[in-house]
């Protein structure tokens, strides 16, 4: 049967499939907001799920989510991106549609597995905990994918939305504690990335973070570019 | 003869005549959108028929090939066109598989343009070419994936069955994997018409043309035949949109009737829409589109399996 919750984590999936494939940064922020949104609203449509629920407790996960998730989060990187002028992702180290591929993959295992957890007994829908485990995916592999440190920062917000999705799918209980641990550790990491970001633009005038492999104790074999592909 | 199969040919018939109106209310929404008037909706008809009365112009480098591909084309959309249940009726030359002819047939017909088109040997026509050749490759994977879903979905293995034999139910019960399957049918349909965000079939510069390059040296009857293949292609596909996203099973023929012409009305003024507000995606670029849908494709499947386990 399909229900809101249905409706929303496939529509969670799909903005994952278009995250892995934008190539623009502000189009990768527009949409990990509109993924936050969907985040923020899905405690509100478990409600109908169970009544025995705490309303208020819900509400506030919802509103703190969407607050942060969806206006402050997006905004920062935002500025991040315009103080560190950067409009989109380049050269990618893999791949537009390998990645998308690659998530595919990763979907159908997520599928598998996550219909086998035993987990499940207590989820809200059987949706839950496969797109919390793909869109945990969808952000590594923006994490490891992506030559830009901003696109980084986007891919761990995504791998934070997974989790959310599997904490407000399944642990009603403690739902406040979770969500409010998680939003923690994001703002603190965005924010903290959003000034190192900030830096390294302004000292490299780029923000390749694989260059930075140059730092280690082995040099490593980097040729030189010209700087006008920030 | 039953009440249905009369229906059909009936449908049959009116589908062949109405579908240069088509891309005609296509136009008219872009023109709308534009702020212009636009041509009348009967001048895709005067087109046609203008360059029917033509005589043709023959390269003489190109041998029989070129002059064989237009009645090659429309002799094998016409056939797909006999197995396709126009009008949500049933095609009496329905058989098990036919799917599989069906889109073959489409893959025939493109496969003959393409051997008109190098057997000119121009090289703008062989860059179309390979285009076309190259997303149809994707988009075969998509509509095999939707095929698949539409089998699981019904129980059946026919196109008149696959695409009649589910009702509103099916989209209350899995309504988000038909949401994603008719999303990547959407995609699939534009790429193999070649409108917008794939290709442009209003371009006039050669570097950019898909299906348009591959045309380029036909002229007369020849032309006319082709371009009225490609509306019938368009309708077909369009059809197929329509009954994957209508699921009218009110037992009434003539209201399912009505439903079907009114929901392809809908669907050219939706094309047009869509055309008006966007631009054409880069060469790059849609190879990735297509494997997203292929991806959503596949998705609405496992969504599918997921939650009620298919056949009924």
């Amino acid at each position: 049967m399909t229900g809101f919750p249905e409706i929303i984590l496939a529509a969670i999936l799909a903005t994952d499939l278009i995250l892995v494939s934008a190539s623009r940064l502000l189009h990768c922020i527009r949409i990990v907001a509109i993924q936050g949104f969907l985040l923020g609203i899905l405690p509100l449509v478990l409600w109908q799920w169970d009544e025995s629920l705490p309303h208020a407790e819900l509400l506030v996960v919802s509103a703190v989510n969407i607050a942060v998730k969806c206006f402050l989060l997006p905004y920062l990187l935002r500025r991040t991106m315009h103080s560190a002028n950067v409009k989109r992702e380049l050269e990618p180290l893999v791949g537009y549609s390998i990645s998308l591929l690659i998530l595919l993959c990763g979907m159908v295992c997520a599928f598998i597995f996550g219909s086998n957890l035993p987990v499940t007994n207590f989820s809200v829908s059987p949706l839950v905990s496969p797109v919390a485990f793909t869109t945990m995916g969808a952000g590594i592999l923006m994490i490891v994918g992506r030559r830009k440190a901003i696109t980084q920062v986007i891919g761990f917000l995504v791998f934070e939305n997974g989790i959310g999705i599997f904490g407000a799918g399944m642990m009603l209980q403690y739902g406040l504690i979770v969500e409010l641990g998680i939003l923690l550790d994001v703002f603190v990491l965005v924010f903290i990335m959003g000034i190192a970001v900030f830096r390294i633009s302004r000292e490299f005038d780029h923000i390749d973070s694989d260059r930075l492999n140059r730092l280690g104790d082995f040099p490593a074999e980097v040729t030189p570019r010209t700087g006008d592909d920030k | 003869m039953s009440q249905s199969q009369s229906v059909w040919i009936i449908c049959f018939l009116l589908s062949l005549v109405l579908c240069p109106l088509f891309p005609a209310v296509i136009n008219r929404t872009k023109a709308f959108f534009a702020g212009r008037h636009g041509p009348r909706y009967l001048q895709v008809y005067y087109d046609i028929f203008k360059l029917l009365r033509k005589g043709s112009v023959y390269s003489r480098t190109a041998t029989d090939v070129l002059r064989l591909a237009p009645m090659a084309v429309l002799g094998a959309l016409l056939t797909a066109a006999l197995l396709f249940p126009f009008g949500m009726t049933e095609s009496p030359l329905a058989f098990c598989g036919d799917f599989i002819l069906f889109f073959y047939l489409l893959g025939l017909a493109r496969v003959m343009l393409v051997l008109g088109a190098l057997d000119t040997g121009s090289s703008f026509e062989g860059m179309g070419s390979s285009r076309e050749m190259q997303f149809s490759a994707f988009a075969e994977a998509v509509i095999f994936c939707i095929l698949a879903f539409l089998v699981l979905l019904t129980g059946r293995l026919h196109l008149t069955g696959v695409l009649n034999g589910f009702d509103v139910g099916a989209w209350i019960v899995s309504g988000t994997s038909m949401l994603f399957v008719a999303g990547a049918f959407f995609l699939v349909m534009l790429t193999e018409a070649c409108r917008v965000p794939f290709d442009d079939p209003e371009t006039h510069l050669e570097l950019t043309m898909i299906h348009e390059a591959m045309i380029l040296d036909y002229g007369g009857p020849d032309l006319g035949i082709i371009l009225y293949s490609s509306y019938l292609k368009l309708w077909m596909l369009a059809s197929f949109f329509v009954m994957l996203v209508l699921p009218v099973s009110s037992g009434d023929i003539l209201s399912n009737v009505l439903a079907y012409f009114s929901g392809m009305m809908l669907t050219a003024v939706g094309i047009g829409v869509l055309e008006s507000i966007m631009a054409r995606f880069r060469f790059l670029k849609i190879p990735q589109l297509l494997i997203g849908a292929f991806c959503i494709a596949l998705a609405g499947i496992i969504l599918m399996l997921v939650f009620d386990g298919g056949v009924q």
